[in-house]
């Protein structure tokens, strides 16, 4: 375990330390301690810049379960370093900024912090990981936390239904990665991702099957279309989380897959079409949606949702790179160039835009533009902070979305000189499309913006009696987004060789030849190309469409907000819901008379068929060990008892009866020697009887029920015929299996306990060590069990209540 | 038919005076089954249940309102601290370059883990249940 591999895994560790620190340090915000893990972090990382800078790589193995070959390898490139400092810069200004949002009086925040660090954790295990399981592990971890964090006030049934949906789709996209995981392994016979791009088969039958599920993976984290639309439910988070996971980092890591498997994939057609098409619809759906939008966080979920589209597209273009490699292909490494670029401005300025909107809900109370208006006079800073982002986002000089922009355009444009994958008009058509969604782009912007801050300042709609600018502190995050946003729109080429340059070469490796560099430039002024003919065309066209508002704004179109993807996803949740409802009424009758019945008759005839098809029965009574009178006298007593329960009319009686049939079998380990079955069973025994003598206390003494005599000669037969059953298993597993000669283990476990394990004991052995793991997963099913048990009866459901 | 409550019965005083000196042994002997596990019968589980009986017994003869003044300790955050317990000991060894769940030394810490699992789950069941008096 190396330095890297305890920085991956410190959030954890500090996950279990910050429950405390809220129990024990109440005055202090526990934000200020949190705020420390991703600041040390953030510098940690940075140290590892000059190396990528130089092109160098670090790997850090350890191996965790090496009969699996899965290998805790942690990889530091130009890509992976990249999102680590993105994760933990942005992860400190968001822990600065929740520290002002959430009250420490009225938050449960030891929840929200150990949340927030499942999810730091887990999101570095994915960039830096380069074992695909691993990558998996840690994929599914972002999930998890994310869905706890978005249903943090889970008393809200809003947020709960947000984190399911977003669960729901987030994990289905996860499930089908490691289907893609498993095919690559196949493939390539490795998990780790640098060997399967140097022994990936293109011409493999699995590889077309791999590229698409692992795209679903990353299609459904990234919120592509269709799977975008719990990005917009996921808003019922606090705000820093909305921030961080759902702008800047989470759904990113779908990117980072398409990202770091771009080698393995790349020049491949499907590859292109599928990413390409689906990145330009999403940035056209999402920037439609977003004009419709009422809620600034809403509105800020489409923008995501489109920017998003807009990287994955951009990724999708740069693979053509890998198809045609040769010296041409600068015009395409542009458009690696321009996502890598645009995955860093989006992080700064959507931070910010998140971060002021949740500064304008904590000030007036409330998120709708319709109620909002005339802030700029009231709240100065937060409108300048958020007219940065804004015209950022909307891709006005010399802001960096300015760059991102033109950049964006440049590349999408150089796809219509391609002939290749039978592209022809299909480019013109991205293009166009493109250019509208940059328009709706410059639409919600400036709705944002001018219905927010600018017009009249209506104190009746607001929630908030007085309504003025927030501290400084919540403004310090947002703040300093801001100034990166400038600084990076007005000295782009800071990042051109440090973040940028290392980052394209990890996910273009092979174009370059060695000691070669990628030409990163960035600049505003490219000369009156197309591409600043279609920014201007934005402009005006934005402009006019935002000047007539009043007039569309009519429209039923604009009113509703509900985008109709989400019909299939309620409409399908509804009916699996009644669905899997009526077939459970179906065999569930709620006796527990009938599920026993159904498992007899189930086992019996299992049994029966597999006796009578494999011939499998035999009776062998050479090799049998001696039976002494005494035993003979255990189990007549036994046969006594149990036959004697369904006599009995007295609750209790019955109940000790039970009781003696389980002190017999522990006499008869006893018997044959078996101390520690003996030992548990006689516990398990008292602790039942305890259990059932508490439970029957309440019901009602045993009657004679009056039953058809159809009905007990059925359940006679059917208890009958499992024992007999039983009967014939065990005599033939016997018989057949001295015959065998497959010799038990246990003479495996009887050599080799003293010396692998240390200990006499060889049941304890087993448990503990041998089949430790099998252990480990046993408490934790019976702490589910307990919990499960708890809840039941907390929840007190009358007779036939489903639960 | 309902029960008598146990202040009423006339002959409990031997019963809570003989059952302090019995618990004890019970629960001693449970501490010893689980620390002597690994050489002798006995082991996490067979040591969580008495200590589980122990403490039943106690409940039984004392009575759910005089135990819940003496015993604190919230049984279902045991079960938490088992697992936590459990799965450090196997992380432990990943510190040292093992592969996970490779016992460093002894497995005792596994074993102590299995332990308060057991005890916290089989008592959280038992108490649930027989507090329900509904």
């Amino acid at each position: 375990m190396t330095a890297l591999h305890f920085a991956t895994l410190a959030p954890f560790i500090i996950a279990l330390i910050i429950p405390l620190l809220y129990r024990y340090m109440p005055k202090i915000h526990t934000g200020w301690f949190a705020l420390l893990l991703p600041l040390i972090l953030f510098v940690y990382f940075l140290s590892f810049l000059p190396t990528t800078m130089a092109g160098d790589v670090i790997v850090q193995s350890f191996a965790w379960v090496p009969s699996l070959d899965i290998h805790f390898t942690l990889y530091i490139d130009g890509l992976s370093l990249l999102f680590a400092l993105l994760i933990t810069g942005i992860g400190t200004l968001v822990m600065l900024y929740s520290i002002f949002y959430l009250s420490k009086v009225k938050e449960k925040l030891n929840q929200f912090y150990v949340y927030v660090m499942l999810f730091i954790g887990a999101m570095l295990g994915v960039v830096l990981s380069d074992n695909l399981i691993v990558l998996y592990v840690f994929w599914e971890v972002t999930s998890i936390s994310s869905a706890l964090l978005i249903s943090y006030w889970y008393t809200r049934p809003k947020s709960v239904y947000g984190a399911l949906k977003s669960m729901y789709i987030t994990v289905f996209g996860g499930l089908c990665m490691l289907a893609g995981i498993a095919m690559l392994y196949v493939m390539t016979g490795s998990f780790s991702v640098r060997d399967i791009i140097a022994t990936i088969n293109p011409a493999s039958a699995l590889f077309w099957p791999a590229l698409l599920f692992i795209l679903l993976g990353a299609f459904t984290k990234s919120a592509q279309f269709p799977f975008h639309i719990w990005l917009p439910d996921a808003m019922e988070a606090p705000t820093p989380v909305s921030a961080y996971l759902h702008s800047a980092t989470m759904v990113k890591a779908g990117i980072y897959l398409i990202a770091r498997l771009t080698p393995v994939f790349g020049g491949d057609a499907l590859w292109f079409w599928l990413i390409t098409t689906v990145g330009v619809v999403t940035l056209v759906w999402g920037s439609l949606n977003a004009v419709r939008q009422k809620d600034l966080k809403a509105i800020l979920a489409y923008s995501t949702i489109s920017q998003l589209g807009m990287v994955v597209s951009l990724l999708g273009v740069g693979s053509i790179a890998y198809y045609i490699n040769d010296g041409d292909n600068v015009l395409y490494t542009a458009a690696i160039l321009a996502a890598v670029f645009h995955l860093i401005n989006h992080a700064t300025f959507k931070g910010s835009l998140f971060m002021t909107a949740g500064v304008v809900d904590h000030a007036t109370g409330t998120r709708d533009i319709r109620k909002l208006g005339g802030l700029m006079t009231l709240m100065p800073m937060t409108a300048t902070i958020s007219l940065i982002g804004l015209a950022s986002m909307a891709g006005l000089p010399p802001f960096n979305g300015f760059l991102s922009k033109e950049l964006f355009f440049f590349s999408m444009l150089n796809m219509t000189e391609l002939t290749m994958f039978n592209i022809g008009a299909w480019s013109i058509l991205f293009a166009v499309l493109i250019w509208l969604a940059s328009i709706c782009t410059f639409l919600y912007c400036a709705i944002t913006f001018f219905k927010t801050f600018t017009g009249k300042f209506n104190a009746a709609k607001l929630a908030v009696k007085n309504v003025r600018e927030v501290q400084f502190g919540m403004l310090l995050s947002p703040l300093i987004l801001a100034v990166l946003v400038i600084v990076i729109g007005l000295f782009p080429n800071v990042l051109a060789y440090t973040l940028i340059e290392p980052a394209m070469r990890a996910i273009l490796p092979g174009i370059l030849a060695p000691g070669e560099q990628f030409d990163v430039h960035i600049y505003h002024w490219h000369g009156f190309d197309l591409e600043v003919l279609m920014t201007i065309g934005v402009i005006v066209i934005g402009t006019l469409l935002f000047l007539t508002m009043k007039k569309w704004s009519k429209l039923k179109l604009y009113n509703s907000e509900r985008e109709l993807f989400n019909m299939p996803y309620d409409r399908g949740y509804d009916r699996l819901i009644k669905g899997s409802q009526s077939l459970t009424r179906l065999q569930m009758t709620g006796r527990l008379r009938d599920y026993v019945l159904y498992m007899c008759t189930f086992i019996v005839l299992l049994i029966g068929y597999t006796l009578l098809r494999y011939d499998a029965f035999a009776v062998n009574t050479s090799n049998v060990s001696p039976i002494d009178g005494f035993m003979w006298l255990f189990a007549i007593m036994l046969l006594l008892c149990v036959i004697a329960i369904p006599f009995i009319h007295h609750r209790l009686t019955a109940i000790i009866v039970i009781g003696a049939i389980g002190f017999l079998v522990a006499l008869m380990f006893v018997v044959f020697r078996a101390p520690d079955l003996a030992l548990t069973q006689l516990l398990v025994e008292s602790v039942s009887i305890i259990l059932l003598l508490l439970a029957f206390y309440h019901l009602p003494e045993l009657r004679k029920e009056k039953v058809k005599r159809s009905f007990k000669l059925t359940n006679l037969l059917i208890s009958a015929a499992v024992g007999v059953m039983v009967t014939l298993v065990s005599l033939s597993a016997f018989a057949l299996g001295s015959e065998s000669g497959l010799t038990s283990i246990s003479a495996f476990f009887i050599e080799n306990a003293r010396s692998l394990a240390g200990g006499y004991n060889i049941v304890n052995v087993i448990l503990v060590d041998f089949r430790g793991l099998d252990t480990m997963l046993e408490i934790l099913v019976l702490g589910i069990a307990a919990i499960g048990v708890v809840s039941l009866i907390k929840l007190r459901l009358k007779g036939s209540e489903d639960v | 038919m309902k029960r008598m409550k146990p202040h009423d019965r006339p002959n409990d005083m031997m019963l809570q005076v003989s059952m302090r000196a019995i618990a004890v042994i019970i629960f001693s002997f449970s501490v010893y089954l689980l620390i002597a596990g690994h050489n002798n019968p006995g082991g996490g589980f067979i040591g969580g249940l008495m200590t589980a009986c122990a403490v039943l017994v106690l409940f039984l003869v004392f009575g759910m309102k005089r135990m819940a003044k003496v015993a604190r300790l919230h049984f279902t955050t045991l079960i938490g601290i088992g697992l936590l317990v459990a799965v450090s000991a196997g992380v432990l060894s990943m510190l040292y370059g093992y592969p996970f769940l490779t016992h460093v030394i002894s497995a005792l810490p596994f074993d102590i883990g299995v332990y308060l699992v057991v005890v916290g789950a089989a008592l959280t069941i038992i108490l649930s249940i027989a507090e329900d008096d509904a």
